[in-house]
């Protein structure tokens, strides 16, 4: 029941906003996602929060992505919004429970184009101002390394399908999802972007990010 | 400075709690920390089997484990919690917390380890 309900809801929520949404009115994506950057934050709202914040999408997504994602969209949380919902106790781990983790709307082409529009103005105000990424960086094999073993982000994100964590977004299409000025500032400070998320603040120096990023910015480029 | 931080650590130890009761508002509020940040590598059992070990090379450490927890002192537990394994020589993989987590709920989760782990302080 603690799955069965929440889920319900989210589908219903769902099912309420896709006609809003098939007509490119950003409003109706507001039932399960902020396109305002919250108030007063908590933490519980992530045990509320139906979708992922939206409310720096123009800092964050790459517009093409967008309007392909959103006419066939895929499952970017291995273990939904918030993986402890669908998280099961077992062995020789944990495992998710795939089945409930909700499934996103998709919508036809013109109404992808009118969205993702709507979005891309969707920016914070200073978040990406720290975010020194350079474009001349190579990742090298020490990308993928810093990537994994020395600073640990395969731990929860998967850079490969089936390797690597579940607790954090997929980043093996990050390439063409994301905005490598994005990943670097996220990576530097993940709290700048909501004090609460369970990703923290790692000391990662200015070369270690700027590796990490062109090693990020390199994955999935190819799908497109 | 490296002196200040370590009687800083030490004041934080020293006000560690003995394990609190299931229903006191802090062990709610721990567990509840707990399920948030710390279950994606340690397990909803809270048993270092959480959805993200599959491919770790160093396992999370298992806080149901009255034995290996009870070899670790408050002190320490604080400050793998607050900096990070890899500034008390261990994995780099547990990430350092301070960013999320105040000092007041890094003490009250040392407190509240100590109840999972039945070890003690």
């Amino acid at each position: 029941m603690r799955i069965a309900l929440p889920f319900a809801a989210l589908v219903g929520a769902l099912a309420a906003t896709a006609a809003g949404a098939q007509g490119g009115d950003l409003k109706a994506c507001a039932a399960c996602h902020a396109l305002e950057k919250p108030a007063s934050p908590t933490l519980d709202r992530f045990w509320e929060r139906k979708g992922p914040d939206l409310w720096y999408a123009g800092d964050k997504f790459n517009r093409p992505w967008l309007v392909q994602w959103l006419q066939k969209p895929t499952v970017i949380r291995p273990g939904g919004v918030l993986w402890f919902k669908h998280a099961k106790a077992g062995e020789p781990r944990d495992t998710i429970d795939t089945a409930a983790v909700p499934k996103h709307d998709a919508v036809d082409a013109a109404t992808a184009e009118k969205l993702a529009d709507e979005l891309m103005k969707l920016k914070g105000e200073g978040l990406l101002a720290d975010s020194k990424f350079d474009p001349a960086v190579a990742a090298g094999p020490m990308g993928k390394l810093a990537f994994g073993k020395l600073r640990g982000c395969s731990s929860c994100h998967q850079d490969k399908p089936g390797e690597g964590g579940l607790s954090g977004p997929e980043l093996y299409d990050a390439g063409a999802r994301l905005q490598p000025a994005y990943v670097y500032a996220y990576a530097k400070d993940p709290q700048k972007f909501d004090r609460f998320v369970w990703m923290p603040r790692f000391a990662l120096s200015d070369p270690d990010l700027q590796r990490i990023t062109a090693y990020i910015s390199t994955l999935g480029k190819g799908a497109q | 400075m490296r002196a200040l931080y370590l009687m800083g650590l030490a004041a934080m130890a020293f006000a560690v709690q003995p394990a609190a009761a299931e229903d006191d508002p802090k062990f709610q509020a721990s567990a509840h920390i707990y399920d948030t940040y710390c279950t994606q590598c340690h397990g909803v059992q809270r048993n270092g089997k959480g959805v993200n070990t599959a491919g770790m090379s160093v396992q999370p450490r298992d806080h149901s484990d009255a034995a290996g927890m009870a070899s670790i002192p408050n002190a320490e537990m604080i400050e793998v919690i607050h900096k990070g394994g890899a500034a008390a020589n261990k994995s780099a993989l547990m990430p350092p917390w301070a960013s999320v987590l105040t000092d007041e709920q890094i003490t009250d989760m040392v407190a509240y380890l100590r109840h999972v782990c039945k070890c003690g302080g």
